[in-house]
């Protein structure tokens, strides 16, 4: 079975994800006798695009034009769609990133192929083709079998690793196929925060809720964030009260994650805070209410002030860092 | 302007999760339905551009009878009309499919759809249904501004924020900070009992998916506690015990 991977770049360079989806597609291709393929949409320039090879990919069809470097759902579907039938492909594996979770419905929709998105495990074909995904933000799994001919795969960051399997590299230059006409929506501005991890993709997060008592408190947040180089987040109420921006909210009705180390400083945990950080391998609550429903799902636990403890975290974060 | 909002009937936020019939069908005892809190965004945020400019609010949603209590609610905050397709959802292929074979004959000048639902979190409608009905779709929109037929957006991207333009008619799917929802008062709750609420019967579409099973996460193990004074030390269990740092 031939495996289409879509491999996301931003200015010319893969993400992480992108390895992991490739990973992905080659673990499905050994299994099933097929090859993998990636399609890259934009100006990637040739050793970068190689890198695919280290991961499993023994074709990259490379589309290059200039209205193609930044995301556009429309055109994107377009490309990978054409790339998916001159392939022959089965299945397409896409990342459910921002940019993944709009282009992988319209992928679907125009190759008439069922959809799988947060997906979390390989596809189980002994019956069928299952792969599971969270669903009620977390609370639960849920087993989806796709029962069309070609299947989307969009799969959850930071869930699978990146394994070398290194391939003699195949680069084909192809033409986009698309009219200027093609192009509906337009980039007007571009802001990205640079400097930070963006938090669906780190590996460690510390988090901060209403026991930090008001945004002046937030140093204590960053401060441990930088020495573990991890992303900040709030809880819902934080964001709610304009203390944080509201791109940091994770739970439920914010972003759902899953990073090794989640650190819970402050914040009560919620059922609806829980569903959205309950997948962290590892979760480590602060709380001076040892009532707070999270140190039941905490993995380590500190009941206490926030503001005598962090400082103590803080410091033995510094002297790790730094040893 | 004419516009379409999709909205879906999800379980409350504070459900406790269960499953029936060998772990195949979530368990709905018990548990209060409510609309999709970002249907409630889109909602509102149609709202306020026709209250600006002028035209009408329509919702849709493909669901049994059982959904109408929420469909109401949406009337009461504001819609003009609904529609509900009588069709059980099975999954958001079905139901784009059947939203898109309404919405075809409509001419809509704009569509929302919610970023996703907080019960199977898809987040896949809004490019399925564009997809289907040949429009362009901006995904998880912070802000819409519409005119003179142009809509200017900001949308979450990785890592930022981008703004983009694009000419209706659009699909968008709404994320957090579009708006404030807003809460029904005593007035919409009266003018809703007699606005329209249509049924149409659902469109007959090939299946692509199934749910064969569910699964409860493991329960987690008892938390390890440390002192206050030790505080320091859980760098260390995190690099030595945990091996996580």
């Amino acid at each position: 079975m031939n495996i289409l991977v879509f491999a996301e770049q931003i200015d010319g360079s893969f993400k992480k994800s992108a390895f992991e989806a490739v990973s992905y597609a080659s673990q499905i291709a050994q299994a099933h006798s097929g090859n993998v393929t990636a399609v890259v949409p934009g100006n990637v320039a040739d050793d970068k695009l190689a890198e695919l090879a280290n991961f499993g990919a023994s074709k990259i069809v490379s589309i290059k034009h200039d209205k193609l470097n930044g995301f556009n759902a429309e055109t994107y579907a377009k490309v990978i769609c054409n790339t998916a039938t001159s392939e022959n492909s089965g299945i397409v594996v896409i990342s459910n990133t921002y940019s993944g979770k709009s282009v992988a419905p319209r992928v679907a929709a125009r190759l008439k192929a069922g959809i799988a998105s947060g997906v979390i495990s390989m596809p189980n074909t002994s019956n069928g083709f299952v792969v599971r995904r969270g669903v009620f933000s977390g609370k639960a799994f849920a087993d989806v079998n796709l029962t069309t001919d070609v299947k989307v795969l969009a799969i959850t960051p930071n869930t699978f690793n990146t394994i070398e399997n290194k391939q003699a590299v195949n680069i084909i230059n192809a033409e986009s196929g698309l009219a200027d006409t093609d192009f509906t929506t337009q980039s007007v501005e571009i802001n990205r925060v640079t400097g930070k991890i963006p938090l669906t993709e780190a590996e460690i997060v510390v988090s901060g809720g209403r026991g930090l008592k008001g945004p002046e408190n937030w140093h204590l947040v960053e401060d441990l964030a930088t020495a573990l180089g991890a992303a900040t987040a709030c809880s819902k109420p934080v964001s709610d009260m304009h203390w944080r921006p509201h791109s940091e909210h994770v739970g439920q009705t914010g972003i759902t994650i899953k990073p090794n180390l989640y650190f819970a400083i402050g914040i009560s945990g919620a059922i609806q805070h829980l569903a959205g950080v309950s997948s962290s391998k590892v979760i480590v609550a602060i709380n001076k209410d040892p009532e707070a429903p999270f140190f039941k799902a905490a993995d380590y636990g500190i009941v206490g002030d926030a503001f005598e403890i962090m400082p103590k975290i803080i410091e033995a974060a510094k002297a790790f860092k730094n040893s | 302007m004419k516009i379409l909002v999709c909205v879906s009937n999800v379980p409350d936020t504070t459900t406790k999760v269960t499953f029936t019939e060998n772990n195949t069908q979530f368990n709905t005892g018990g548990v209060q339905f409510i609309i999709n809190p970002y249907d409630e965004l889109s909602l509102t945020r149609a709202l306020e551009i026709t209250e600006k400019q002028g035209g009408t609010v329509t919702t849709v949603t493909v669901g049994l009878a059982d959904t109408e209590a929420s469909i109401r609610k949406a009337l009461a905050i504001g819609a003009n009309d609904a529609v509900r397709i009588n069709a059980a959802p099975t999954d958001a292929y079905f139901v784009a499919e059947q939203i898109a074979a309404y919405a075809k004959a409509e001419n809509f000048d704009l569509i929302f759809t919610g970023r996703e639902s907080i019960d199977y979190n898809g987040g896949q409608v809004c490019g399925l249904l564009a997809e289907m009905l040949g429009l362009p779709s901006v995904n998880v929109i912070t802000s819409i501004e519409v005119e003179g037929g142009k809509a200017t957006m900001e949308r979450d991207i990785d890592g930022g924020k981008e703004k983009v333009s694009a000419n209706l008619p659009l699909v968008v799917s709404a994320q957090k900070e579009l708006t404030e929802p807003r809460i029904p008062n005593m007035r919409g709750i009266m003018a809703a009992r007699t606005k329209p609420l249509k049924v149409v019967e659902p469109a007959g579409v090939a299946a692509t998916s199934a749910t064969v099973g569910f699964e409860l996460p493991a329960p987690k193990g008892s938390v390890k506690l440390i002192s206050v004074e030790d505080a320091g030390s859980i760098i260390g269990i995190l690099h030595n015990e945990a091996k996580i740092i």
